[in-house]
Order: structure tokens, then C-alpha cells, then sequence
């Protein structure tokens, strides 16, 4: 339903994206994940018709976004960055605005109002101004107008950004529950989103995919993955760490933490080694105090680093261009 | 045309929605009336006419018009709202129209509250009212001129200071261009023809005829002429910053 092929886009001599191309089915929760600049906004905001490529093309349920973009917008929700409102307005003005700048008239234009505002939980602030709302309420009316008026297609810009943990929750219900129906781009800083509502997840770094798989594609990458991590007193730390490390199947052992009474130590597996048995198997055997075991998924945030490129990295690159 | 309405109606109540509008109302009102009875003398004339009162409107609409069209764009494109308007299904023609429209029709209101001074006329004398009534659509149609104006380049910037600022010297440069100070410039080595098109460019030319009760086309055609074609100006200016 979204269909982007080798978008390009340059502000000046620097290169915001270049050359992405991306599908995306209905059904589809893709996870858009990078650093800041990445080019994470710039490329929503070429699909949502707001920026023009410098080259390539993106389009939307087979309307090209460049050339047909009432169609495109039409069956596009998109949330900006940062959920713009006009804050003079209240929400259930605003929406009703939406509605009636989407086509829809009188008791339609309200029903979808009153149901975008029921979806988003939104009844308690109706009628105060937008600019007097809380970070998660504005959040929420950005939401509403997003999926007004039910679109086959939603890019979303870091839609629980600022949300209280109970909000991001229901922020991700709202989208599981959409889910089936609709391809949804969100993209987020937020990696333990991605785990919870993601099917798919890209990251992109200095405008380019540098990544593109499941969630659990992407923790198999993961020094963490089936990595095995035990705490016990920290007296036997050391003796602990030596035996593990001669332990065939274990590539490397580390002491996360400790202190006088307790350590942590997280045993890595070699390629394709599953550990965890093993290593029960020396503590029981060595008699060690553990008091807590087990093996690890995987860690989205370590994939994340050994793929995307720092800030001051970035900025040096950017500087010698 | 029912999207270009849904926009007109946001924009016209935004006005309304901030304290903006009635600051506005009341010192437009305040200096109209100043310039026309303390500047313009309009009792000591002794003429039951509306001269004096439309002979400043030119001047007036030179700062409170910019100040009306200043934040139609500009305050959009720094609130970011800019992107949520160009990424709904409206044609960019549309929003340029809806938000022309709302900005005029509030233009058009304050105008409408200077009917005062038309009552003070009837009550002192006999006015020709055919002539007043030409001399307040020149004065709309004139408003609307500046304000296209305005919007047009409101549009190129986030900052409302800068928008004020360079659309104040562009309808100066609009209203005097039949005076000496703009044609003198010119007349040395322009041609004639030339030196004659920048002077019919002149605002005060055009609506000292039409205020006088004379509703020349050439003068409709003109300021209807102008303000779409700085519309159109206001769609290629908000096209060319997607692409920038």
C-alpha cells in the first residue's frame, strides 16, 4: 500500500536520504528507527506529500504522491512531528475542521469526530483551547485528526513521544487494534516499542537503510542474543568468570556489575551456541549462590549502536562535506 | 469551493479567537477617525462628503493591512501547523483562497464599522450616496489589494516582523508608484512608456477615481487583477517551499 522507490532527498550539499526504497502491506506495523537526523522525518514527510523528493518517488494505495496527492492525502493519516494543532482552537473544533476539510459533512463530519475523539480518549479536554492541553493530550488530538477519517494508510511521527507510560500504553492498543486493516509506519526513538507493536522493523542512518527485518531478526543480530546472565555474591565473581570463560561455546564473559555483596556476570555465546544449559549446569556443579539466571532475547539498543552512526560522528562527516 | 470554505471559516474565527481582532477594530476605527476630523478637518470642509475620510484609507491600509495578513502564513509555518494544512487533501490554491477570503472579510468588517461617519453625513447634509457606496468598494477592493499583497509574502517567512516589515515597503512602493519619488527615479532613463506603466501602477491613482464615484472597469480590473495575480504569487511561493 506504500510503495517508495530510491527516494532521494538533499538539502543543499548534505544528503537527508538517499535512495530508500520501501514496501509496506496492509497488515504491516513497520518500526522506523534511527538516530536524530537520521532522515527518519524527512521521509515521512516526503510520503505525507509535504516535501518533494529530489528524486525517486513514493506512493500511496498506487497514487503517486508527487503527481496525484489530493488521492494520495486522501488515503493517507499522518501525524507531524511534534502533533501540530492551531492552538487557538479546541479539540472538538479542530476536529471538526478536519472532518469538514476531508469531505465529510454534517452528521458525518460529527460521527467521525465523536468516534476519532472516542478512539483517543480525548472527551475530558473537548472544549479547552489546544495550547492550554498537557504534551500527552495534544499528542492525542494530533492521533484523532490522523485517523478521522479512517485511512487505508497511517504514518506516524513518534506518536507516543511524551506520553506517561499509561498513554503510551493505550497509544499502542489504539494501533494494534488498527493494525489489521491498515500499513502503518510509526517511527520512534523508542526501542521497546518497536518489540511491542512492530511486525517489521527498518533502521535508517545518514539516510540510508542500514537494516530491515522482524523484531526478532533484529535481536539475533544482537551480542545479547542467547547470551546467558547470572547474579551471585561477589566473592565468587572472579572464580565464577574464569570457569565460564573456559567453558567451550562461550566466547566471552563479563562482569556487568558488583559490589561486596552481589555481581552480575553475562556469559556471550559463540555463533549459534546455546549456553544457557551449560552454564546451569557449572553453577550447580560448582555450587555457586546464584540468585538470578537467565538467557537473553537480545538487545535492540546494542543492534541499534553497531549499526547507526554518533551524533558527533555524523556532524564531523557533515562538517568535512 | 466547500474545502476553500472550511478554511475560510477556521481562518475568520482564529481572528476572532485571540484578542487580536478587536485591538485591531478599535485602533483602525480610532485612527479613521482621527485623520478624517482632527488631519482631514472633515467638519471645517463644510462639504457633505466622504473625501477626506476615503483619502487616508490609502495611508491606513498601508501598516493595519500588512498587520492582518502578516501571520497568515508566517505563524503557520512557525507552528509547524503549515505541514499539517499541506499534508490534507487540499489543493494548495484552496488554503491560499480560504485564507485570502477570511483575512478580507475581516478587513471587510472593520471597514463596515466606520458606517458611523456615513450616518454623520446623511444627519449633517446630502451626501451623493452612490458616491460613498463606490468609494467603500474601492476602499474593499483596494484593502484586498494590499492584503494579496501581504499574504503573498507572508508566505516566504516564519517571522510575522519580517513579513510586516518588507510588505509595508511593498505596498509603499505600490501606493506612490504615480509620485515623484518613484518616478524621478525612472524618468531620467526609462522610456516613456515605461516611466507611464510603473506610474498606472499607482494605488492612490486608482482609488482617487474610484472614490470620486467614478467606477471605471480599468480600475475593478486593476486591483482585481493585482490581487490575483499575487494569489498566484502566494500558490507558487508556498509550492516552491516544499520543494526548498
Amino acid at each position: 500500500m506504500i510503495v517508495i522507490e530510491k527516494l532521494t532527498r538533499n538539502f543543499g550539499p548534505i544528503a537527508a536520504v538517499s535512495g530508500i526504497d520501501l514496501n509496506v502491506a496492509k497488515g504491516e506495523v513497520l518500526g522506523f528507527l534511527g538516530p536524530n537526523g537520521a532522515g527518519k522525518s524527512t521521509t515521512m514527510k516526503m510520503i505525507a506529500g509535504y516535501l518533494t523528493p529530489t528524486s525517486g518517488r513514493v506512493s500511496i494505495c498506487g497514487h503517486d504522491v508527487e503527481t496525484d496527492t489530493i488521492a494520495a492525502q486522501t488515503a493517507l493519516g499522518y501525524l507531524p512531528e511534534g502533533a501540530p494543532a492551531y492552538g487557538d482552537m479546541t479539540p472538538r473544533h479542530f476536529l471538526k475542521f478536519v472532518a469538514e476539510v476531508r469531505g465529510f459533512r454534517g452528521k458525518e463530519a460529527k460521527r467521525r469526530a465523536a468516534e476519532a475523539t472516542a478512539r483517543t480518549e480525548l472527551d475530558p479536554v473537548l472544549d479547552q483551547p489546544i495550547e492550554t492541553l498537557s504534551k500527552g493530550f495534544k499528542r492525542r488530538v494530533g492521533l484523532a485528526q490522523a485517523i478521522l477519517h479512517d485511512p487505508p494508510v497511517l504514518v506516524m511521527d513518534e506518536p507516543t513521544d511524551g506520553l506517561d507510560p499509561n498513554q503510551k500504553h493505550s497509544v499502542r492498543q489504539l494501533i494494534r487494534q488498527m493494525a489489521p486493516e491498515k500499513a502503518i509506519i510509526v517511527s520512534t526513538h523508542l526501542l521497546e516499542e518497536v518489540d511491542a507493536i512492530c511486525t517489521r522493523a527498518v533502521i535508517i542512518d545518514r539516510g540510508r537503510i542500514v537494516a530491515d527485518g522482524t523484531p526478532a531478526n533484529l535481536l539475533a543480530r544482537s551480542r545479547h542474543h542467547n547470551a546467558v546472565t547470572l547474579t551471585l555474591p561477589g566473592r565468587q565473581a572472579d572464580t565464577a568468570a574464569a570457569m565460564l570463560r573456559r567453558q567451550p561455546g562461550i566466547a566471552a564473559v563479563d562482569i556487568v556489575s558488583r559490589n561486596d555483596e552481589m555481581a552480575t556476570l553475562t556469559a556471550f555465546p559463540k555463533a549459534n551456541e546455546l549456553i544457557i544449559e551449560r552454564v546451569s549446569q557449572v553453577a550447580v556443579f560448582e555450587h555457586w549462590d546464584v540468585r538470578e539466571l537467565y538467557a537473553e532475547a537480545g538487545r535492540l539498543d546494542d543492534v541499534f549502536r553497531s549499526i547507526t552512526t554518533p551524533d558527533a560522528e555524523r556532524l564531523r562527516e557533515r562538517a568535512a562535506a | 469551493m466547500r474545502q476553500v470554505f472550511a478554511i475560510f471559516k477556521r481562518e475568520f474565527a482564529a481572528y476572532f479567537a485571540t484578542p487580536v481582532a478587536y485591538v485591531f477594530i478599535v485602533i483602525f476605527l480610532l485612527a479613521m477617525g482621527a485623520f478624517t476630523f482632527y488631519i482631514g478637518h472633515f467638519y471645517d470642509n463644510g462639504a457633505a462628503n466622504l473625501g477626506v475620510f476615503f483619502g487616508y484609507h490609502p495611508w491606513l491600509y498601508l501598516f493595519l493591512v500588512p498587520a492582518v495578513g502578516m501571520r497568515l502564513w508566517a505563524e503557520e509555518r512557525r507552528l509547524g501547523t503549515m505541514e499539517l494544512l499541506l499534508t490534507l487533501p487540499v489543493p494548495v490554491w484552496a488554503s491560499v483562497a480560504g485564507k485570502f477570503l477570511a483575512a478580507w472579510a475581516f478587513t471587510g468588517v472593520a471597514l463596515l464599522l466606520t458606517f458611523p461617519i456615513w450616518v454623520t453625513v446623511n444627519y449633517l447634509g446630502n451626501p451623493d450616496n452612490g458616491v460613498i457606496l463606490a468609494g467603500y468598494a474601492g476602499s474593499f477592493l483596494m484593502a484586498g489589494a494590499y492584503l494579496a499583497i501581504s499574504a503573498a509574502i507572508s508566505a516566504t517567512t516564519t517571522s510575522q516582523v519580517i513579513a510586516f516589515v518588507v510588505s509595508v515597503v511593498v505596498c509603499f512602493l505600490f501606493t506612490i508608484a504615480g509620485a515623484p519619488l518613484v518616478l524621478d527615479v525612472f524618468q531620467a532613463w526609462a522610456p516613456v512608456v515605461l516611466v507611464n506603466t510603473i506610474s498606472g501602477f499607482s494605488f492612490l491613482t486608482h482609488f482617487q477615481a474610484i472614490s470620486s464615484g467614478v467606477i471605471d472597469l480599468r480600475d475593478l480590473i486593476y486591483f482585481g487583477s493585482l490581487i490575483v495575480l499575487f494569489l498566484m504569487v502566494n500558490v507558487v511561493v508556498v509550492d516552491l517551499k516544499k520543494s526548498n
